[in-house]
């Protein structure tokens, strides 16, 4: 079905036929033109001029690039992706393949275990939020329910402590995303050739080896999908700091899609928002463009 | 999964590990359901998890009162948004995995980077528009906006679906003398049943949870109910009522958590979709 | 019931590619059965998709009882298609998938019934038509895709490897059954296969396709006895026909192909060869020769025999197939289990030099015997010559 005919000789209603797959797709093609590609060139645009709380199209060149890059909260913005990125996509990965493992030892139950574990993905980033920022409450959450258990010096504060607030978000991140990562992996390991696993206890090879050396790196695509959806969270994530910390104590736990918002909307530095914005699409372009070159190149024979 | 009979001890670590597992991710919600019982002082005197002194539901009414007419907000943003942009996308992938034409796998490169767009770096031209047009602040702008960056993933499931489809069978309707629509309408839909379950779901779990259109693109009434929920948490006026908030978080939390419950399935098969092949 | 002839049919995807089929002459009768063979890519299921308007051609014209249909859309054609994957609408009764393109052409509710059931009878599928296809074994569904293109008695059948998803048991009958079909219904049928039984079986026509190019077109004998080139040779036949490499050697008004099936002298002879036009001598051509033309000494008498060591013996039941080494080729003897020696037997081999054939060595052609008069000519100058 990969050419459509051409010929003269047709009635106005074959005619209709043949365009209308083209009809049908216009819409989206022109929503995909302009909503994604035109409005990027527009905040592309955006990001060299002078813009405050309105737009305004004076050019300034690099300008606003080089206050962001003078810009210390940025800066901060920036190394806490990296930290919160970091951590969370390599404990979810750890989590979700540790209990995939676990969960494909022919467990009873097994579908409600699941359930219990892909669950938190079902909800909003800012129910997550409120429900941590709860539990990690310094004074009544578990901060006190530990002191009630008897631990008596502990002090869990670490959300209102401007060095550690970043670990609540990952706290709160992986929490709700392992079970996600979880689910793919176990679909991965269905997919594995079960004859494969046989022959390498034929071989000899005792269960924890032939997960690590034959089963999980099989999976690499899986690996691969699993950073590429996390880190794509990780850089998107904006819900997850306004609803637990705002990017406080101060902005110690700012992210750059916060300091986006911050500033586009609320602070009327819209050109430096551009700015950041533009960024953070790159950031999203670096991991993606291998990503997509491998998968297209793959399907270009379906 | 491995055949394994002996070594009933790693048997039994490995139930424990999975319960403890279980528990600490039971816990975050257990601690919400307690909390939005509890009275203020019980909270204050008791810790996370401990039961209620007395059951009580004031946390809930108190929570809808304020959360209520947001949630509707969500409603009108989320039914129209899921079910266009699902039809939309179902047609969209029928168009690009049965009647390609030069340039459609050109375009649906394009599209499926949509998948991966950072927002923020379309929300400021998408707000002057939505200003030009008179949708500011208004639940038919929330709409627009979800349809148009909702449609690269459903366009995504529907296309992916119908790839596996034989077009053999498109080829014996047209030869039947079935056109575009008819085909599509008499032949293709009836076997998406499983594939709408999936794009509903990952459609309405997207567009109910979704809180940055709706920060930067609704105001006062119009807001859906994170906006509402993140700003009935984060008021730093008057004492904090903890069970409110908890309340207030599960009403937020409560229909995509039925939703889930009720069709886990296709959420799942909508997130592995989404991700393996996306 | 429709005479179907292609003229010049051209078909491309796009200026910088190769041409899927080129120049396609084909002409056959009402009623008449026409198959398409090759191997995958050879252009045979492009153009049938063409014949059926799913795909556009580039050049040509596709005539129907005459008229050029080739700018038609696929249902204005009226021609029914059976398909390889039987696309058979997953979620309709058996019954709605052969009214589906009734329907589709308006037919009147009471007439739909009637054809239903007309073709269900025909097909003995009356008491599968409730159910859904998936509930059905895969002849069933390979009789339901033939009941959708029966109902709607067209001008023309389409079959696209019908058969190649069943198994090789229900393949035969099948194959039965579908030429039963067509002696009792009589439409112009096309189909489509890789299958050169399918195609001996079937078709009262044969094309032999490659490289979207017709290399024969004829009769099922004609294509076997007397193929045009090295390709059609050895496509066609089951084992397929051996191809010995042979230098020629003119001795005389004789050509001669020396064939040798060791070192010592014993086992080599020079085969006589009928006339053949000149340039030929000394030549490297293809000596071809099917596996039951070669006989052993007991056959016909004043034949050159050649002595050979069978190697391995493969008995398929009917016949047992005896190979030996010819100029270092495998060659594959068809034999009465009878007859049958032992492997290491050094037996005695006859080819008929009116049964083989010479094909070019590099394009493949077939080299033809020159017929008595022509071939007396042609030694005459060859005399001259050597003169």
């Amino acid at each position: 079905m990969s050419s459509v005919a051409i010929t003269s000789k047709v009635s106005p209603l074959d005619a209709l036929q043949r365009w209308l797959p083209k009809l049908v797709l216009a819409p989206t093609m022109l929503i995909v033109l302009v909503g994604f590609y035109g409005y990027i060139l527009w905040t592309f645009l955006l990001s060299f001029t002078s813009s405050r709380f309105m737009p305004s199209y004076k050019w300034v060149g690099l300008q606003q690039y080089q206050r962001l890059m003078d810009n210390d909260r940025w800066w901060v913005a920036s190394k806490n992706l990296m930290l919160f990125g970091g951590l969370f996509i390599s404990i979810s990965l750890i989590l979700g393949v540790l209990l995939a493992v676990l969960l494909d030892q022919r467990i009873r139950r097994e579908g409600f275990i699941r359930t219990i574990f892909l669950y938190p993905m079902a909800i909003s980033m800012i129910v997550t939020g409120t429900a941590w920022k709860w539990l990690l409450n310094p004074g009544l959450g578990l901060d006190k329910l530990l002191r009630d258990w008897g631990w008596e010096g502990v002090r869990f504060d670490w959300l209102v402590d401007t060095d550690r607030v970043v670990y609540c978000l990952v706290i709160a991140a992986v929490w709700q995303a392992s079970g996600f990562v979880m689910a793919l992996f176990l679909a991965g390991l269905r997919g594995v050739d079960q004859s494969i696993i046989r022959a390498a206890q034929v071989d000899g090879a005792s269960l924890p080896n032939i997960y690590l050396r034959i089963v999980l790196p099989s999976l690499g695509p899986v690996f691969f999908s699993a950073v590429m959806i996390l880190s794509h969270i990780a850089i998107k994530s904006f819900d997850l700091v306004a609803s637990m910390t705002a990017g406080g104590p101060g902005y110690s736990s700012d992210l750059p899609a916060m300091f986006m918002y911050a500033h586009t909307f609320t602070r009327g530095q819209m050109g430096l928002g551009a700015a950041s914005a533009i960024l953070m699409l790159g950031a999203v372009l670096a991991i993606l463009v291998p990503y997509l070159y491998s998968e297209l190149r793959g399907k270009r024979h379906d | 999964m491995i055949k394994q009979n002996k070594l009933s001890f790693s048997r039994l670590a490995i139930y424990a590990t999975l319960l403890a597992a279980c528990a600490v991710y039971l816990v975050p919600l257990i601690v919400m359901l307690l909390t939005s019982f509890k009275t203020p002082e019980d909270i204050r005197s008791g810790n996370l998890l401990s039961w209620p002194d007395v059951i009580t539901a004031i946390g809930w009414v108190k929570a809808w009162d304020s959360l209520g007419g947001f949630f509707w907000n969500s409603v009108k943003i989320t039914v129209p948004a899921v079910l266009i942009s699902t039809l939309l996308g179902a047609l969209n992938g029928y168009v690009l995995a049965m009647w390609r034409f030069k340039g459609s796998q050109l375009f649906f490169g394009l599209l499926l980077f949509g998948c991966f767009l950072p927002f923020q770096v379309v929300l400021l031209p998408a707000s002057f528009t939505l200003g030009k047009l008179g949708l500011a602040n208004t639940t038919s702008g929330l709409v627009l906006v979800h349809l148009v960056y909702g449609i690269a993933f459903t366009t995504l499931f529907f296309r992916n679906y119908y790839v596996s489809v034989p077009d053999a069978l498109v080829r014996a309707a047209r030869l039947d003398g079935a056109g575009f629509f008819t085909i599509f309408g008499r032949i293709l839909l009836p076997m998406s049943v499983p594939i709408i379950m999936v794009c509903l779901i990952w459609q309405f779990t997207q567009i109910w949870n979704d809180f940055l259109f709706g920060v930067v693109f609704a105001s006062g009434d119009t807001q859906p109910i994170t906006v509402a929920l993140n700003n009935l948490v984060n008021t730093s006026t008057g004492t904090k009522e903890y069970n409110v908030d908890m309340a207030a978080a599960m009403i937020a939390g409560l229909p995509t958590l039925v939703v889930y419950v009720l069709a886990g399935k296709y959420f799942l098969r909508g997130l592995t979709a989404g991700a393996v092949k996306g | 019931m429709a005479t179907l002839e292609l003229r010049k049919v051209h078909k491309s995807y796009g200026s910088g590619l190769a041409d899927t089929l080129k120049n396609i002459e084909l002409k056959i009768d009402s009623g008449e059965f026409l198959i398409l063979v090759g191997p995958s890519g050879c252009g045979k299921s492009t153009l049938m998709n063409c014949i059926a308007g799913l795909e556009s051609i580039s050049g040509g014209e596709i005539l129907v009882e005459g008229a050029d249909i080739s700018g038609m859309s696929p249902k204005d054609r009226d021609i029914a298609m059976v398909f390889q994957s039987y696309a058979l609408y997953p979620t309709m009764s058996v019954r709605d998938n052969i009214a589906f393109g009734l329907k589709m052409r308006k037919m009147a509710p009471e007439a739909i019934d009637e054809e239903v059931a007309r073709v269900a009878r025909l097909l003995q599928i009356e008491h599968l038509l409730k159910r859904k296809p998936g509930q059905l074994s895969g002849g069933q569904q390979q009789r339901v895709a033939m009941g959708r293109a029966l109902a709607r008695r067209p001008k023309i059948y389409l079959f696209d490897e019908p058969l190649s998803n069943l198994d090789a048991k229900l393949r035969v009958e099948m194959r039965t059954e579908i030429k039963l079909m067509h002696q009792r219904l009589k439409t112009t049928t096309v189909y489509v296969t890789h299958d050169q039984i399918e195609a001996m079986t079937l078709g009262d026509k044969v094309a032999v396709m490659k490289e979207g190019i017709i290399q024969q077109f004829g009769t099922p004998q004609q294509i076997y006895n007397d193929p045009a080139n090295l390709f059609v040779a050895s496509f066609i036949g089951s084992p397929p026909m051996n191809f010995i490499p042979v230098k020629l050697e003119p001795a005389g008004n004789q050509l001669f192909a020396p064939l040798c099936s060791g070192e010592k002298a014993e086992l080599s002879c020079a085969l006589p060869l009928a006339a053949m036009a000149e340039g030929v001598e000394g030549r490297e051509v293809i000596l071809g020769v099917r596996p039951e033309q070669i006989q052993t000494t007991a056959g016909t008498p004043g034949l050159v025999p050649i002595a050979a060591e069978v190697e391995i013996i493969e008995p398929t039941g009917p016949d047992t197939l005896v190979f030996v080494t010819l100029n270092q080729t495998k060659v594959c003897c068809r034999m009465s289990p009878d007859d049958a020696p032992r492997v290491g037997q050094v037996i005695e081999l006859q080819l008929d030099p009116e049964k083989i054939m010479l094909f070019d060595a590099n394009s493949g052609e077939r080299l033809r015997p020159l017929s008595a008069t022509t071939a007396q000519s042609a030694s005459n100058v060859t005399r001259l010559r050597s003169l």
